[in-house]
């Protein structure tokens, strides 16, 4: 009997589901919070801090969107994913948008039926060894252990470069971070491959870290971003142009601070379109008018979410490097708001 | 006479001889060392051996303990402090010890309800565990799932009521129609609580469910110990009737129930825990709509349960098959119908032979909750891996925080352990 009440259960809830694929932004208007899919904890990115609030580059957006759509960043609640649960988490509505490190691949984006709306952070793929081991070169890693994340673009981008290079090699599969450099520390592993940001946050929690070396190669790119659900593009339409406004704050010189200053009306019409004092961008979006300046004043603009939780000042260290603005050498670039 | 007989006899003992202290190489602790330890050459060279060892480890580990550092906000903070030296730096307990117990999302001001729901825990359990006490108390015990549910969730007090309802409902039908029929008061009891409850959601006025008078907790809210604490008793306690109900249906001589019984445990055996979660958690969500899921915590609840309740199955099986067929044939003998034959006759004795059995899938239970960090739930492990150890202050702190955890999982089992050993002693009817 309970069997099928269970499958009748199922059916039901199948045609539901079936249903309430579209108008994610009245979901979250109608629920009030906004369902952001975030890492379990990546030093830096997401994590929470001793009172239970979530901190990091990555919540950073997810509370930008929230404030864009809601008018509060606090109306997020996060929903911390793995590595294996975060793309079913997005497929079945669990989540509304992930903002977990994710790199930006052909086949995610085509074959899982996700959209990427954008990159905020450019990686690439690093090694790191102790110094001991004397090896100044990727290259010369052959017959090596290394510890590899498992689910992961870092778990294929190793195969492929090992076998280009051809050379051998055999990996330690590990489940979080923490683990690894437990294990890497614990000499379960020769080398430690990851994102090189991650190397960069974990070589900086070592107790010597001038014993550890980055190796130069940097194997792959890793464009990091928020991504969405195939098949709602208003939905996506408003988390890319929330990011979007971010990196267009920071390029117009709109900060947190002087926000307040310049949403009573200036000189620049990029800057009034973007603070919604002139023009009708958020009215297209389905969003009230003050939705970037919502946005940008939840955390700052591209550059003070940078500088707060992984920049030079912080533990971490993260020099901008290909994350610097456009005009500076970088590769953060917005399309206009106009 | 006198005066000869005392000066002939130099010396006369009137009292006696103390007795002289054993000589000193057998007695004491010299004899108990000659003995256990040095009494043979290769003993020596063992315990010579040992002592080595256990000095290796205890001057490693106790320096590291007792230098250890309480007070800091951050590991750099504390490897400054010990500048080079030796030392654990617990101050990363001290800070954290209320995500590792509670979570890092349940609110903090609320701590005291999870905390009071455990100490009633002991009330609870007191009657089921030890059956001298009074019987009185087991009404505590019936309303027990029910006030800790109010007190960790929150929210109305009618969604427990409305429960409570539903069950005494159901077991007031049995009770009266029971004596008739088992499946009319069986079935009567389901529709009874299923009308109690379809009922009591149209009188209740929505507004009180979602608002109500404690504030309500949200499932995903749950972390740390606690929430191992939550799966371990609810599960325990759950698939333990289910599983001495699957046991009595593997060996019923009724073909379908029996095969029923068969395909479940064989199949829930044959398929890894962690596979179970990741269903409970991933593939499940697929089938609801976003806004209809059935709780986590209640998924997550419902898998572990069906898989310890089949190892208990099996364990239960192995007591009833361990009984001499005489004790059936007494059984039947004196008149006894099927569930009076179960109940006084063949289930005491062959749960007395299981108890070492139960004990150990439910001590394994209680450590495999530690499995939903993978569903990213926030259990101690998963505190302990995602949030604290990614936390910049935390970042590369692991033996203070695994050692904690070891020793909270060591005592629940340890007492456990106990508990089981002392009640063998308890119900040992043989004469050895």
């Amino acid at each position: 009997m309970k069997k099928s009440v269970f499958l009748g259960a199922l059916t039901v809830a199948g045609l539901a589901a079936g249903m309430s694929a579209a108008a994610t932004l009245d979901d979250v208007k109608a629920r009030g919070t906004l369902n952001c899919g975030v890492t379990t904890g990546l030093v830096g990115f997401a994590a929470p801090d001793a009172s239970g609030e979530w901190e990091g580059f990555d919540v950073g957006v997810c509370r930008a969107v929230a404030a864009a759509v809601l008018g509060d960043s606090n109306a997020v609640e996060f929903v911390p994913t793995t590595g294996k649960t975060r793309f079913t988490a997005l497929a079945s509505g669990e989540i509304d948008m992930l903002a977990r490190n994710t790199t930006w691949t052909f086949s995610r984006d085509v074959d899982l039926k996700f959209e990427f709306v954008g990159v905020n952070y450019y990686d690439g793929q690093g090694f790191m060894a102790p110094k001991e081991l004397g090896v100044s070169s990727a290259k010369d890693l052959d017959g090596a252990t290394v510890c590899i994340q498992t689910g992961t673009t870092t778990e294929l981008n190793l195969a492929d470069f090992f076998r280009a290079n051809n050379i051998s090699y055999e990996p330690v599969p590990i489940e979080t971070n923490a683990e690894a450099q437990q294990q890497y520390l614990a000499g379960a592993c020769d080398v430690f491959t990851t994102d090189a940001s991650g190397l960069a946050a974990t070589r900086a929690t070592f107790e010597n870290p001038g014993d550890h070396v980055l190796l130069p190669e940097i194997v792959s790119k890793e464009p990091l971003g928020p991504l969405v659900r195939h098949g709602d593009n208003e939905w996506g339409d408003i988390v890319r142009w929330t990011l979007n406004a971010l990196i267009t704050a920071e390029e117009l010189g709109v900060t947190s601070a002087n926000i307040g200053e310049l949403s009573a009306g200036t000189n620049n019409p990029e800057v009034n379109r973007l603070l919604g004092t002139e023009g009708e961008l958020g009215g297209m979006l389905g969003l009230d008018a003050a939705w970037a300046k919502n946005a940008i004043m939840a955390g700052g603009n591209y550059g003070e979410i940078f500088e707060k939780n992984i920049g030079e000042n912080t533990p971490i260290g993260l020099a901008r490097g290909l994350n610097a603005m456009w005009t500076e050498g970088g590769l953060i670039y917005s399309p206009p708001f106009r | 006479m006198s005066d000869t007989h005392s000066q002939s006899v130099a010396f006369v003992r009137t009292e006696d001889v103390p007795p002289a202290p054993p000589p000193a190489n057998a007695t004491g602790p010299v004899k108990w060392i000659k003995d256990n330890l040095f009494a043979t050459p290769a003993n020596s060279v063992l315990t010579v051996i040992a002592l080595l060892v256990i000095y290796m480890v205890l001057s490693g580990t106790l320096p590291w303990v007792f230098n250890g550092i309480w007070d800091s906000p951050s590991l750099a903070v504390c490897r400054e402090m010990l500048n080079g030296e030796s030392g654990a730096c617990f101050a990363v307990l001290t800070e954290r010890w209320n995500q590792l117990l509670f979570g890092f999302k349940y609110p903090s001001d609320l701590y005291w309800r999870p905390a009071l729901a455990f100490a009633l825990l002991f009330v609870a359990a007191a009657p089921v565990l030890f059956f001298d006490l009074p019987r009185k108390i087991l009404i505590f015990t019936g309303l027990y799932p029910f006030i800790a549910y109010y007190l960790i969730w929150g929210g109305s007090i009618f969604t427990p009521l409305l429960a409570l309802a539903g069950f005494v409902a159901g077991g007031y039908v049995y009770q009266r129609f029971v004596k008739g029929s088992f499946a009319v008061g069986f079935f009567g009891a389901i529709a009874a609580a299923v009308l109690v409850w379809t009922i009591g959601g149209f009188i209740i006025p929505s507004s009180e469910i979602t608002e109500g008078a404690m504030q309500s907790v949200q499932s995903r809210d749950l972390g740390g110990f606690m929430l191992n604490m939550m799966l371990g008793v609810t599960c325990v306690s759950l698939s333990l009737p289910i599983g001495i109900a699957l046991a009595l249906g593997r060996q019923s001589s009724m073909p379908i129930i029996k095969y029923i019984c068969v395909v479940f445990i064989e199949f829930i055996r044959g398929v890894p825990l962690i596979t179970l979660l990741f269903v409970a958690s991933v593939m499940l969500s697929y089938f609801f709509p976003p806004e209809a899921t059935v709780d986590l915590f209640l998924r997550v609840v419902i898998m572990i349960t069906i898989f310890s309740a089949a190892y208990i199955a099996e364990v239960v099986r192995g007591g009833l098959a361990a009984l001499p067929k005489g004790q059936y044939e007494a059984a039947d003998s004196l008149g006894l119908d099927y569930t009076q034959a179960m109940r006084l006759i063949i289930l005491p004795q062959a749960l007395k032979i299981s108890i070492p059995g139960i004990v150990n899938v439910s001590v394994g239970l209680f450590k495999d909750t530690t499995l939903v960090s993978v569903i990213s739930m926030f259990d101690m492990v998963g505190m302990i891996r995602g949030p604290i150890l990614a936390s910049t202050e935390w970042n590369g702190v692991y033996w203070e925080l695994f050692a904690f955890a070891a020793l909270l999982f060591f005592i629940v089992c340890y007492g456990i352990s106990q508990y089981s050993q002392w009640l063998e002693r308890r119900l040992a009817t043989d004469h050895k």
